[in-house]
């Protein structure tokens, strides 16, 4: 995982639902850049030839509510999506996103301050987030400890793969 | 010390004492529910392991039910996947396209018991707290997981009750209470909590009027839906089950126990509006909005008991010939239910098209989607903008009252 992630952003707003992301006529595809051809569909059609590799998604509160579907983070980071930067994200959400090595960040009061085309950079390290065009610099969230070596060993599968004997065990 | 259901539940899942909210617990899972959708993405999940053998098939139940049957040769495809799986696995505990859905085929089959984990590849698996089980919906690669080793990590969720007393006028309808509720706590009001319903009105539901409760406590970021089992469970469970379950429930005074107090004596119909489902409004607010397609079924409102609430409505009318009505049974026991209970005849005597038990139109991929401009009226949990078809159509979501009285009309009507 790198530690330094930089990218330009696109803006969304809140409660952004599974639905837009991908709607349900398109989950009986299961390969993420299939379904990127589709994501954000519920509201802008066009994203998915907009988007381009290392973008980064900035949203407000509740980002991924709704459905458990995972093709909702697979479209996005089939679309090449760096991040989803967020005040809150859904729950299941949120677990399918690190599950499958999507990177998610929180941070409070970013929507309305940061503006869509503006390039920001992400410091895992620091727990930082700047807005490069304005300069103004935000707190982010730290992933819990066990997320964050979920996230590093690649995502779930990978980690389970390091560590079943373990698990099983438990 | 004082606990809540979700804390005993879990902390004996998890083979410890006590376990105190927003501590994380790697828990053995009791019961495995995946369907056709986002199956075949689990199944491929938990090859990329390395595993060859599930951890238990006993405890594994798969379930036709979003597009049965297979619409498109996609999910044709995808219907093999699962069938391949659960052949080479030894799932005995299989639905194929015929029982239902997946919420409705679980509780029925006996496989939901009261004190046990319960996850399920679809955000409604919620749904089976009604039974006093800790009921949860994840993702298909977390559901590789459980595939694999029998357990799952959950942060254990605090608890936020909903104290639910008062007399439901008739044609007030358990769907109105959780729209109201999901209106006043809006739809991330309850985020990463355990819902809990209980009180008068709670205790004079039926079974299936609890499940209503319980499905849509992710509208409002959930967790996991929980009703204390009372002896109309314990009959249901029992009757249906020959499982082993215990019984939890919690302790008032416990430190993650948050308590609202909802007051349901002169509660109107409620109707949430485009597109979310905090957008609620009582129904004499937006009386006579024109509409063009009804769907009565889902995991929400498709049971006996809005087939009867629907029917009784119905009985001698027609549907409006502005509108299309779908009616679509939760399961083939239901289906077969109000057969013999003479409702499905008056389904169709009223002009109504009944189809084979399934998801419908509710998660807009299969039978009934809605084209550009057109307006819908659900009994389903779920109005986002596109979830039945064009982003440009519209869905309110409504109980079965609302939804058989607003047919006759062909607008949106007070069924009282």
């Amino acid at each position: 995982m790198d530690k330094i992630i930089k990218g330009k952003v696109w803006k969304f707003g809140d409660d952004v639902d599974t639905d837009i992301i991908i709607p349900g006529r398109y989950l009986v595809l299961t390969g993420e850049k299939e379904l990127a051809a589709y994501v954000m569909e519920g509201c802008d059609p066009e994203f998915s030839k907009k988007v381009e590799k290392g973008d980064i998604i900035v949203a407000g509160k509740n980002f991924g509510c709704g459905s458990s579907r995972e093709h909702a983070p697979l479209a996005i980071k089939g679309a090449g999506v760096a991040a989803v930067v967020a005040e809150s994200f859904a729950r299941i959400f949120y677990r399918n996103s690190i599950n499958i090595g999507l990177l998610l960040i929180e941070s409070k009061d970013i929507a309305g301050r940061i503006l869509e085309g503006d390039e920001i950079e992400i410091d895992m390290d620091n727990g930082t987030l700047k807005d490069l065009n304005s300069s103004e610099e935000f707190e982010i969230k730290p992933l819990p400890d066990f997320m964050l070596s979920i996230m590093e060993e690649g995502g779930l599968i990978s980690y389970l793969r390091n560590h079943l004997a373990e698990i099983k065990a438990q | 010390m004082p606990r809540t259901m979700a804390e005993k539940i879990l902390a004996k899942a998890a083979g410890i004492e006590e376990i105190d909210a927003g501590k994380i617990v790697m828990a053995n899972v009791d019961l495995a529910m995946t369907h056709d959708l986002t199956g075949p993405l689990s199944v491929a999940a938990f090859k990329k392991i390395g595993e060859n053998e599930v951890w238990d098939p006993e405890k594994i139940v798969v379930i036709f039910d979003h597009q049965v049957p297979a619409d498109s040769l996609e999910a044709a495809q995808n219907h093999l996947i699962m069938r391949k799986f659960v052949k080479e696995q030894g799932i005995k505990n299989f639905y194929d396209v015929g029982e239902g859905v997946c919420h409705q085929v679980l509780p029925e089959k006996g496989h939901v018991v009261p004190g046990e984990v319960v996850v399920g590849t679809d955000s409604h698996t919620c749904t089976h707290g009604a039974l006093g089980a800790f009921a949860t919906g994840i993702g298909s690669t977390d559901m590789a997981m459980v595939f694999a080793t029998g357990k799952l990590w959950f942060k254990v969720p605090e608890t936020l009750k909903f104290e639910i007393n008062g007399k439901l006028a008739t044609n007030v309808c358990s769907k109105d209470v959780i729209l109201n509720i999901i209106g006043q706590v809006s739809v991330d009001g309850a985020s990463y909590q355990a819902c809990e319903f209980g009180g008068e009105t709670v205790s004079d539901m039926s079974v299936s009027d609890r499940m209503v409760l319980c499905n849509m406590a992710i509208e409002m970021g959930g967790k996991t839906g929980l009703v204390e089992p009372d002896e109309k469970v314990i009959k249901y469970v029992e009757s249906r089950s020959n499982k082993n379950y215990q019984v939890f429930t919690s302790d008032e005074d416990a430190e993650s126990l948050t308590t609202l107090h909802v007051d349901v004596t002169d509660l109107e119909p409620q109707i949430a509006c485009p597109h979310n489902v905090d957008n609620v409004k009582p129904v004499s607010d937006v009386e006579g909005t024109p509409l063009d397609q009804i769907f009565l079924g889902s995991c929400t409102n498709g049971r006996l008991d809005d087939m009867r609430v629907a029917a009784e409505i119905l009985k001698g009318k027609e549907v409006s010939p502005r509108v299309r009505m779908l009616v679509i049974p939760a399961s083939r026991e239901v289906y077969r239910n109000a057969l013999e209970e003479g409702l499905m005849n008056i389904f169709v005597d009223a002009g109504a098209l009944v189809c084979n038990p399934c998801c419908g139109p509710c998660l807009g991929g299969h039978v009934g989607l809605l084209g550009p401009g057109e307006v819908s009226l659900s009994t389903s949990n779920r109005n986002f903008q596109g979830r039945q078809g064009s982003p440009e159509a519209e869905v309110y979501l409504s109980s079965a009252a609302v939804a058989a009285a607003s047919a006759i009309k062909g607008k949106i009507t007070d069924p009282r």
